[in-house]
């Protein structure tokens, strides 16, 4: 469970979409969903299609763990498909019970909806398997960085955010020393009614609570001993720089987008 | 050689809340009148029990605590010039006890780079520094690591070039080994001796392990906000009555000659290492034996 969390999803291999930059990686998943949500036709979820087995080609990601993202969200697809199998009524009848009308329409609309959320989920998860945590906040902080005019603090907030992805890992473990120490001391943390165990809780997390504000008083200490004076005027050891390779994906990856929106009017007129 | 840290009469309060709310300075100050100076490129180790004031100490030579009175200047700043902050903090860099709680980022080399990154150092020189300073306590092989990954030696090795990557004058160590297990803390302490002597780095080791202290050129021993002795090691160590009245023990082999002398054994009362100890006792031996025989 402590390395799930810390490496987020990460999927450490070689690839060329591992090495692209991060901040062409966002783009490029935001412009993929766009494609996606552009038009009706089966048309843009061939090209969406198309596009994610290019990109999981340069991924090296084994097709086994693109189904391991898509396995969770299963029971939600197949709810989906049911509303709208019996909530579209329009088009040919092909059957009818009771109440119950299933029609051509609601079929594919079903089929096509089932689709789309598949192919954005295998799409988003690319990013996150070729994408370390701190890459991603790395590149977060990079595009949010125009809003720093307007005093948004994108600064601090991936401070925190890299912060937060240091101490899980520690305090993991000692949530982990906490509760060994209680039930060293007759504390009974897996049995019983819920709510005995919820109560069970409270000698575990007050304890955690209390020390990670000690911890995050003494880290405050220690970033000002190290000149710690927020954003300004900081230098980063590793800079997010472009290579022909993000430029080449960049408009390889317009040139769906481009054709999703051509395919859309072709197909309105 | 000229002094790196000059203190002057410094005295301290913590504050307080009182019982209207308001906050206040307590009434007995943790730091009465200390004036100490530190030489460039010298280790000293400063000793104390348990509120002997020697973190509050330390703490001030980073400019995190502002004496109420007194002076504190590291190399000519007064810490309390607002304007030379981060100067200060940069010449005389500070570790820490707990390991866990000082690093910051999630891979070893970011952590380093830290420092550097916040003073707007190019990202090339970053680069140099941060090797540099991961050769510098042996941790280089070990850069791509997570923090998590490694030993509580390691992590400690790990905060020290962090420190290291500023480049600074004065490494200020607050107990650093006492979470350590014995391993960790000859790995850290061999790291401070060499960063002394190959790199000419001022080291102030605040510790409560003797065998440490006994290491340094110099010892300072702080008892109730005051500094009780300042001596070379020898020396200090030399008066045992006096810092078991303290509430300070001396290392082993002090206190084992000690008791040689007090049965009227002729042993030098100096002994501080091991192997001087070793030394004395075969000498003893020696001497000794033809008679008996």
């Amino acid at each position: 469970m402590l390395k799930e969390i810390t490496s987020g999803q990460y999927f450490p291999v070689e690839s060329v979409l591992h090495r692209m930059d991060p901040r062409f990686k966002i783009i490029e998943t935001l412009l993929f969903i766009f494609l996606l949500f552009a038009g009706n036709s089966f048309w843009v979820i061939a090209l969406g299609a198309a596009f994610v087995l290019l990109a999981q080609r340069l991924s090296n990601i084994p097709m086994k763990m693109i189904w391991k993202s898509v396995k969770p969200i299963l029971p939600f697809l197949a709810i989906t498909a049911l509303l709208n199998l019996l909530f579209i009524t329009d088009g040919e009848v092909l059957f009818s019970w009771k109440f119950l009308k299933i029609t051509e329409d609601g079929i594919s609309t079903s089929i096509f909806m089932m689709l789309r959320i598949v192919l954005l989920i295998i799409g988003s998860s690319l990013l996150t398997y070729t994408t370390s945590p701190i890459l991603l906040t790395d590149a977060i902080e990079s595009l949010l960085s125009p809003l720093r005019r307007v005093k948004f603090p994108v600064h601090e907030m991936a401070m925190m955010m890299s912060i937060a992805l240091r101490f899980i890992p520690t305090l993991l473990e000692e949530t982990d020393k906490i509760m060994s120490a209680q039930k060293a001391r007759g504390a009974t943390l897996d049995n019983g009614k819920l709510t005995d165990r919820a109560k069970a809780l409270i000698p575990i997390l007050i304890p955690l609570f209390v020390s990670a504000f000690r911890r995050a008083e003494e880290l405050a200490t220690a970033m000002e001993c190290r000149c710690y004076r927020g954003g300004d005027g900081r230098t980063r050891l590793r800079t997010l720089k472009a290579a022909p390779r993000d430029y080449i994906g960049f408009a390889v990856c317009l040139l769906f987008v481009a054709a999703s929106v051509a395919l859309n009017i072709l197909l309105q007129s | 050689m000229s002094a790196i840290v000059e203190a002057k009469h410094l005295v301290f309060h913590y504050q307080e809340t009182a019982e209207d709310g308001t906050l206040q300075k307590q009434e007995t100050p943790v730091l009465k009148d200390i004036s100490l100076s530190v030489e460039k490129g010298s280790f000293v180790a400063v000793l104390g029990h348990n509120g002997s004031g020697k973190s509050t100490f330390a703490k001030h030579i980073n400019a995190i605590l502002l004496p109420d009175e007194g002076k504190l200047y590291v190399d000519g700043m007064d810490t309390a010039d607002e304007e030379n902050l981060f100067a200060i903090r940069q010449k005389a860099g500070m570790v820490f006890q707990n390991p866990d709680n000082q690093i910051v980022a999630t891979i070893v080399e970011e952590d380093v780079a830290f420092a550097p990154e916040n003073l707007g150092v190019a990202p090339d020189e970053i680069r140099r520094r941060v090797d540099d300073a991961l050769h510098a306590v042996k941790m280089y092989a070990y850069r791509k690591h997570a923090p998590t990954q490694l030993s509580g030696g390691q992590k400690q090795r790990v905060a020290i070039a962090g420190v290291i990557a500023m480049q600074p004058d004065c490494i200020i160590l607050d107990e650093p080994t006492a979470m350590l297990d014995p391993q960790g803390r000859q790995e850290v302490m061999e790291t401070i001796r060499r960063l002394n002597r190959e790199q000419g780095i001022t080291i102030i080791l605040i510790t409560h392990y003797m065998e440490e202290a006994a290491q340094a050129d110099r010892i300072v021993v702080m008892d109730g906000g005051k500094v009780l002795l300042d001596d070379v090691p020898k020396r200090v160590f030399s008066q045992v009555e006096t810092l078991k009245s303290v509430g300070l023990d001396v290392p082993q082999v002090t206190e084992l000659a000690h008791l040689l002398r007090q049965e009227g054994i002729p042993i030098a009362e100096d002994i501080i290492h091991t192997d001087e100890c070793i030394a004395a006792l075969a000498a003893l031996l020696d001497t000794a034996q033809p008679e008996s025989r």
